[in-house]
């Protein structure tokens, strides 16, 4: 009887190597050759870009102050999702995101397509006191964030970085990251061809109500109205990519 | 380390045959039942195997038998929802938003679509029943920034207020009197007493005099002669007792000095067509509609 055999195994050193050794291959088969399909399973899509200086540096602030422990950005292909927040999020959407935000914890609702729902006096108003616009909300207040100066002098060094995880940055978008991080909150953006061919889409001027100086909510604010914005959903064919 | 296997005296069970310094263990293995069951489990896997997606091959993975995907299971949900909704729907397609109302099926229809959608994509700002916050108007009241029949709201809605990325949409651009130095500290001081004394708040009627004049040049050809607003325009009555921002006089003057631009997400493209018109009909129902 198997059970009376059992013993076999576990008392003989070549069985139980042969038996680690099965279990670690079957593991590893499963965990490494979807990476090698990678090139397949990410949707073709237009429009997913690099993030912007500043839309990074407020992604960058997302993750300091853990939004990720309350907020998802995953819409999961379930009809109660798609209902609420639009389209399911495609794997082309996070494929420039180091580390990726998807998450499974929804204390508060998914940011996937958070970009442009709402104003971004909303969002300051929100971010300074929650419970100002949204009684029933139980998220903390982060109103310290309109008053810190945005602190990302090493623009460059976090462009070059992602650039060597493989996040398309171009040399003129690491010259001008500096810049760009100014330029994007400033109104001068929303005229600046060169800007928008770098970032198209991209969300530009004021963000946090006070013109005269760059916040860390100026940053967080750019960042959260570009999620989700950057496919365009009206040209994209669901039947190419089933799975 | 012997493997002498051999009978505990107290419990009756055989010990593993190992001994360490005197102390050995006895070999109490998991009950049948539960092997048997993680055996089970073991086969039950294979099948599983051969029905649903599993193992990654060279360039693909192994679909199962009946090629089951997250994304087909929902088009097909979308589907039968689509089709469901489907009578009501093709009628909201086809009416105009002014003619929802004759329906009564319609109607309840639509005031139920209307609350859903509302509660996620408006009650952040206009509050839960569209009660307002400050900054971001209230909806159960008449008085309407940009007007409120139903095919005023119905527009409101697809092409936001201020919303660049909408060429079409509601526009208007009240100058900062104050910090671009087109009127002096007292003349905004006068026309701010000219305007609290609409309510009957002035505390300075002789600076409300001097305001009118200000009033007049600067804010009348917007707000109307007589202060009580320009639908066309997007200019609030002043006269009433109701502020979007507040109506002491501190926010009064703040709004001279600096101006408001408050934003609305344009929603055309963002929700469909019927699903505006359900909101519509859902907002002009909350009190204020006209």
């Amino acid at each position: 009887m198997l059970l009376k055999k059992h013993h076999i195994v576990e008392k003989n050193v070549f069985f139980l190597i042969l038996g680690i050794f099965m279990t670690i291959i079957i593991g590893g088969i499963v965990e490494i050759v979807p990476l090698f399909t990678m090139e397949q399973t990410i949707e073709k899509v237009e429009g997913v870009r690099p993030y912007s200086p500043l839309e990074q540096a407020g992604r960058n602030i997302y993750i300091r102050e853990g939004c990720y422990n309350c907020h998802s950005q995953q819409i999961r292909p379930f009809r109660d999702e798609v209902e609420r927040y639009g389209h399911y999020s495609l794997a082309a959407e996070s494929m420039y995101d180091h580390p990726f935000q998807w998450g499974s914890k929804r204390t508060g609702p998914d940011l996937a397509r958070v970009g442009g729902k709402y104003s971004n006096a909303w969002h300051v108003a929100h971010m300074i006191d929650p419970r100002a616009v949204v009684p029933e909300s139980i998220m903390p207040g982060y109103p310290f964030l309109a008053e810190r100066k945005l602190n990302f002098d090493d623009a460059q060094a976090h462009l070059e970085t992602l650039k060597l995880v493989g996040v398309p940055y171009t040399d003129e978008m690491i010259e001008a990251a500096k810049a760009d991080l100014y330029l994007q909150a400033s109104e001068d953006a929303a005229y600046d061809d060169d800007f928008l061919a770098r970032y198209p889409n991209a969300a530009t001027g004021d963000f946090d109500g006070n013109p005269a100086e760059l916040t860390e909510m100026d940053a967080l604010v750019a960042y959260l109205q570009v999620l989700g914005r950057m496919v365009d959903f009206t040209t994209y064919n669901p039947q190419m990519n089933l799975r | 380390m012997s493997t002498k296997v051999e009978k505990d005296q107290v419990s009756g069970t055989d010990t593993t045959g190992h001994e360490w310094d005197g102390i050995k263990e006895l070999n109490t293995p998991l009950p049948s039942w539960w092997v048997y069951v993680f055996w089970i489990t073991v086969i039950w896997s294979v099948g599983y195997w051969v029905v649903y997606p599993s193992w990654p091959t060279a360039n693909d993975y192994l679909k199962g038998m009946f090629a089951t995907t997250n994304r087909t299971q929902l088009h097909e949900t979308m589907a039968n929802v689509a089709a469901e909704r489907a009578p009501y729907m093709e009628r909201l397609a086809a009416l105009d938003v002014s003619e929802i109302t004759n329906d009564s099926e319609l109607l309840n229809f639509s005031m139920a679509g209307g609350k859903a959608v509302f509660a996620d994509n408006c009650a952040p700002c206009h509050g839960t029943g569209g009660s307002g916050n400050p900054g971001f108007p209230s909806l159960q009241d008449d008085a309407w920034l940009w007007g409120g029949t139903l095919e005023a709201i119905n527009e409101t809605l697809h092409v936001g207020v201020r919303w660049d990325a909408n060429e079409d949409t509601r526009f208007n651009d009240m100058p900062a009197f104050g910090r671009d130095e087109l009127l002096e500290r007292d003349q905004i001081e006068d026309v701010v007493q000219y305007v609290l004394a609409f309510t009957d708040r002035a505390t300075d009627t002789a600076a409300a005099d001097r305001g009118a004049v200000v009033f007049e040049e600067n804010c009348a050809s917007c707000h109307g002669e007589d202060a009580k607003g320009i639908q066309d325009l997007g200019a609030p009555n002043l006269t009433d007792a109701i502020w979007l921002y507040g109506g002491s006089k501190e926010t009064i003057t703040e709004t001279v000095m600096n101006s408001r631009r408050g934003v609305m997400p344009a929603w055309g493209g963002r929700l469909d067509e019927e699903t505006i018109k359900m909101l519509t009909v859902y907002v002009h129902s909350l009190g204020g509609g006209q």
